[in-house]
């Protein structure tokens, strides 16, 4: 597919990585020829240098037969304006990063109408959105939703002293009264999907699927639930944090955002009245203490600067802080984390690049099926995909058994009539109107049919 | 140094050739000639090489930098030559091995100096494979092996900066494959709307082939003792047009297909090259018009010379040898500027030259005004100063190795005009020089060890002399 990306900034390389990963055309536009010098140089694509809300350049990067443009320069406006040209001037579908919050009320659903756009991306919104699904289950360091919550997906790292080492899942499923899946094991860097004789191990990432309303009663079968977070703390005080926070504070948690620069605090105070504001450098430890680091149930790091997330976030473990998160824009800095011994990582390039990667593979897509929802999981090695099935007649009302699936596949989940939670298992059938959720930790998968060998 | 990595794409290259050597081998057989086993043992050499390279060193990483892109090009480019000489030498055609380096070199540079002082007597087969390295090393072989083979890595621009001309190297379409496609697309489409024109001039067919494979690689190794002297002037007149649109960069032809052709005429690059042309071929004509009976011939003469020169291919229509010294000096001129960048001419580039009088001005301009501060622009576009400096370490290098050249070449009794213009040639990969080395005989008479040198010349002439520096510097090995 053709695609022309606007801004290589943080997340226009994610972007970028992503869409060369798939094999699409790219063409890079940004105002720094440095920039796109040193793109072109790492990945098989073209730039064009200039402003990218100017006819010409957009002319010069061939507007007309780009299918998808996808403006992600560092102002709203500008990807705005930008992505309204693009699409007068030819091409088939824009989508624009719009971050700030004043644009993300009900203005957006008028401006996304008015200025044709596709999609709007948040990133500062989904990694928000990211925090609080896993402040909300804090055992576990990622938490992804299928089917407008119908089934959740977490990921469990296996500590030492965890009650699940050294058992096997068929074990584990005849215990639990609750119907589940541990669907892929990450194990070094070897990804697996296991069947019921797999052994579980201590230092692995286990992923489970399970229905919401099932996973609170089972990870407290599992012997691994930890309370839910209610008096949290966030450094910095970026438009996540303001996300975040109100989202916090509507279901009622208690929320201190230490923010150094003043103003700003004075501005978040007046949008979140009832957060706790403190003025003041939050890389300074007494001051983190003063504030009541010691009775927190989590710390949540967003500030700008990776290296001051990772160091705070370390000081607060050790701290004992039951939840430490911390969020990285690079993705090198989340491996060096983790060999520090944080375990939950949010990284804002791979949110929206999963986003990204779900659009792009829907427009590639074909009739029997189309893709909803697309995350990466297990570090990014395994893709977890939710297919919503329209008329694939090769595999409606088979059961699994029968189906020849390739290797290194797997049905996680089923949603009819969209709420009844299946966890399938060898006689259960796709239906039509069916949601089906799928691992794949090899092939790339863009239909349904994919599956099949 | 990803080492692995360089060698696997050597041996790659080698396959690569070994295919290809499978067309001179059809002609062989075809006229029924016996160099067709001297074609075959060279071919199971080739791939036994290649294969024994690509098997022992496949990468297990396929990530490079520019280093390793400067390395994979210049190895990959003795390497053709060193195989590529081997039909020539087993056949015996060519007893000295050095002598057929030196052709094959020669051949692949797109520089057609022989060391043939019987061309005639060739069989068909070694002449068309003679030809047909002009036209495989024209537009590059490691860009044809991006155009045919799986990609190799996302990082073969770094490969295409190393192997393409120019002092700007960019693709045209996002996909690095896609582009080496569209660049073989109109080079073989190019060729063969040659090859047609030849064949309505009655050219034989072996003939139309052989040259317009020669003259689309720019090279100019011709078949007959004469070069192409014995043709009619049609096909002379067919051949100086062609000549001249292998010496435009081949970006622009794709742009004509983009229907683009308001951005094509505006090119400054291809202004300044036409202009060169137009003035050098009307000045030469004046100079030479008491030499030839009537005007068509001294301008057909003039237009074909300075064509043949400029875009460096070196076929020749009449000994220019013989010419007044006014006239070869604006051909010897003609030598340095080459043809433009992005095009399968070699020498400075008209680019380079366009960009460098631009840097003189704005150079004076400062003298002028010292605070004043202007940026540099070539078709519309702002060209930055990295690049106004590389060019400027570009031009001292090649001036030093110029001289280097001509030092080692005093070693030999030849004159010092003989000397100079054999240098410029080999160096600018065109073919034919003045005095003894002029278009009516051959490099024959040097010494081995100067024939291994002007190879060498002609092979940093080919690759814009970086990459092979780099490739011979103890630095670019080091382990860090």
């Amino acid at each position: 597919m053709n695609i022309i990306v606007a801004g290589c900034g943080k997340i226009g390389k994610a972007v970028i990585a992503t869409l060369c990963s798939e094999g699409h055309d790219v063409t890079l536009l940004d105002k720094n020829a440095d920039l796109i010098n040193e793109m072109t140089n790492i990945y098989d694509v073209i730039g064009v240098c200039g402003n990218c809300a100017d006819c010409e350049t957009l002319e010069e990067a061939a507007i007309d037969k780009a299918e998808l443009f996808i403006c992600v320069t560092g102002s709203d406006e500008m990807n705005m304006l930008s992505c309204f040209i693009a699409k007068k001037m030819g091409a088939k579908h824009t989508v624009a990063r719009i971050r700030n919050p004043e644009y993300n009320d009900r203005s957006l659903g008028f401006m996304r109408q008015q200025l044709d756009l596709s999609m709007s991306i948040n990133p500062e919104l989904l990694v928000a959105q990211e925090l609080y699904n896993i402040l909300k289950l804090p055992s576990a360091f990622k938490v992804e939703y299928f089917s407008r919550r119908n089934l959740e997906m977490i990921e469990v790292k296996l500590k030492n002293d965890s009650p699940l080492c050294g058992k096997k899942l068929s074990k584990l499923r005849e215990k639990q009264n609750v119907e589940f899946l541990i669907g892929a094991v990450l194990r070094g860097d070897r990804v697996i999907i296991p069947d019921g004789s797999f052994e579980l191990a201590a230092g692995d990432e286990i992923s489970i699927a399970a229905a919401p309303a099932d996973m609170q009663k089972l990870l407290k079968g599992l012997g691994i639930l930890k309370k839910q977070a209610r008096s949290v703390m966030i450094l910095g005080g970026s438009k996540t944090a303001y996300y975040l926070s109100k989202m916090l504070l509507a279901s009622g948690n208690e929320v201190k955002i230490i923010e150094k620069d003043t103003a700003r605090c004075e501005q978040l105070s007046e949008l979140l009245p009832k957060a706790v504001l403190i003025g003041g450098d939050g890389s300074q430890q007494e001051l983190l203490l003063e504030e009541g680091l010691r009775s927190l149930d989590a710390f949540v790091a967003l500030t700008g600067m990776d290296e001051e997330n990772i160091l705070i976030s370390i000081f607060a473990s050790n701290q004992n802080v039951p939840k430490v998160i911390s969020k990285v824009n690079r993705d090198e800095m989340a491996k060096m984390a983790e060999n520090l011994g944080l375990d939950c990582i949010v990284s804002t390039k791979s949110i929206t690049s999963d986003i990204i990667l779900r659009y792009t593979r829907a427009l590639n897509n074909s009739l029997g099926s189309s893709i909803e929802t697309l995350y990466k999981i297990m570090n990014g090695k395994v893709e977890a995909l939710e297919f919503k099935v329209l008329n694939d007649s090769k595999l409606l009302g088979v059961p699994i058994k029968d189906l020849t699936i390739k290797p290194g596949i797997l049905i996680a989940g089923i949603i009819r009539a969209g709420k009844k939670t299946i966890i399938p298992k060898g006689d259960d059938v796709i239906l039509q109107g069916d949601r089906v959720i799928i691992l794949s930790a090899e092939y790339r998968i863009s239909n349904l049919a994919d599956i099949l060998r | 140094m990803n080492r692995r990595m360089v060698l696997y794409m050597v041996g790659t290259v080698i396959k690569i050739e070994a295919a290809l050597m499978l067309l001179p081998l059809a002609v062989s057989v075809i006229y029924k000639e016996s160099c067709t086993k001297d074609f075959l043992i060279s071919i199971l050499i080739a791939v036994a090489v290649g294969f024994a390279l690509t098997l022992i060193f496949k990468p297990g990483s396929k990530v490079i930098y520019a280093k390793e892109g400067f390395v994979i090009v210049s190895l990959a480019w003795i390497a053709l030559s060193v195989i590529g000489a081997l039909p020539f030498y087993i056949s015996g055609e060519i007893p000295s091995y050095i002598d057929a380096f030196f052709e094959t070199v020669s051949g692949f540079t797109t520089t057609g100096a022989s060391i043939l002082t019987d061309v005639e007597s060739m069989s068909k087969g070694l002449l068309f494979w003679r030809s047909f390295t002009h036209w495989v090393g024209g537009m590059g072989v490691l860009v044809f092996v991006m155009a045919v083979l799986p990609s190799v890595s996302d990082r073969t621009i770094h490969i295409l900066r190393a192997e393409a001309p120019g002092p700007v190297v960019g693709k045209i379409v996002p996909k690095m494959k896609q582009t080496a496609r569209i660049l073989y697309v109109i080079y073989i489409v190019l060729t063969v709307v040659m090859a047609i024109f030849l064949l309505a001039g009655k050219m034989p067919v072996f003939d139309s082939i052989v040259h317009a494979l020669a003259t689309a690689g720019t090279g100019g190794f011709g078949i007959k003792a004469d070069s192409v002297g014995s043709y009619s002037p049609y096909i002379q007149w067919v051949l100086t047009v062609f000549m001249l649109i292998f010496g435009v960069n081949f970006n622009l032809y794709y742009l004509i297909l983009l229907k683009k052709i308001k951005s094509v005429l505006k090119n400054e690059e291809l202004i300044a090259y036409i202009v060169i042309v137009v003035i050098s071929s009307v000045a030469i004509t004046v100079n030479i018009m008491p030499m030839f009976e009537n005007l068509s011939d001294s301008i057909r003469h003039a237009a074909f010379q300075v064509a043949t020169i400029i875009t460096t291919t070196g076929y020749a229509t009449v000994d220019f040898n013989q010419w007044p010294t006014f006239s070869k000096t604006i051909l010897l001129l003609l030598m340095f500027t080459g043809g433009c960048a992005g095009s399968t001419a070699g020498g400075f580039k008209m680019s380079r030259v366009v960009l460098l009088i631009k840097k003189i001005k704005r150079e004076l301009q400062k003298l002028l005004h010292p605070r004043s501060v202007s940026v540099i622009r070539m078709d519309g576009k702002r060209i930055d100063e990295a690049t106004m400096g590389s060019l400027g370490s570009y031009l001292a290098i090649y001036v030093l190795f110029f001289c280097l050249f001509v030092f080692i070449l005093g070693f030999e009794t030849f004159d010092l005009e003989s000397n100079i213009s054999v240098v410029a040639s080999c160096f600018n990969n065109i073919g034919p020089a003045f005095g003894i080395a002029g278009p009516a005989s051959s490099y024959a008479m040097y010494s081995p060890f100067s024939k291994v040198v002007l190879s060498f010349a002609m092979l940093l002439g080919r690759l814009e002399i970086f990459p092979l520096i780099l490739t011979f510097s103890p630095s670019t090995w080091v382990k860090k």
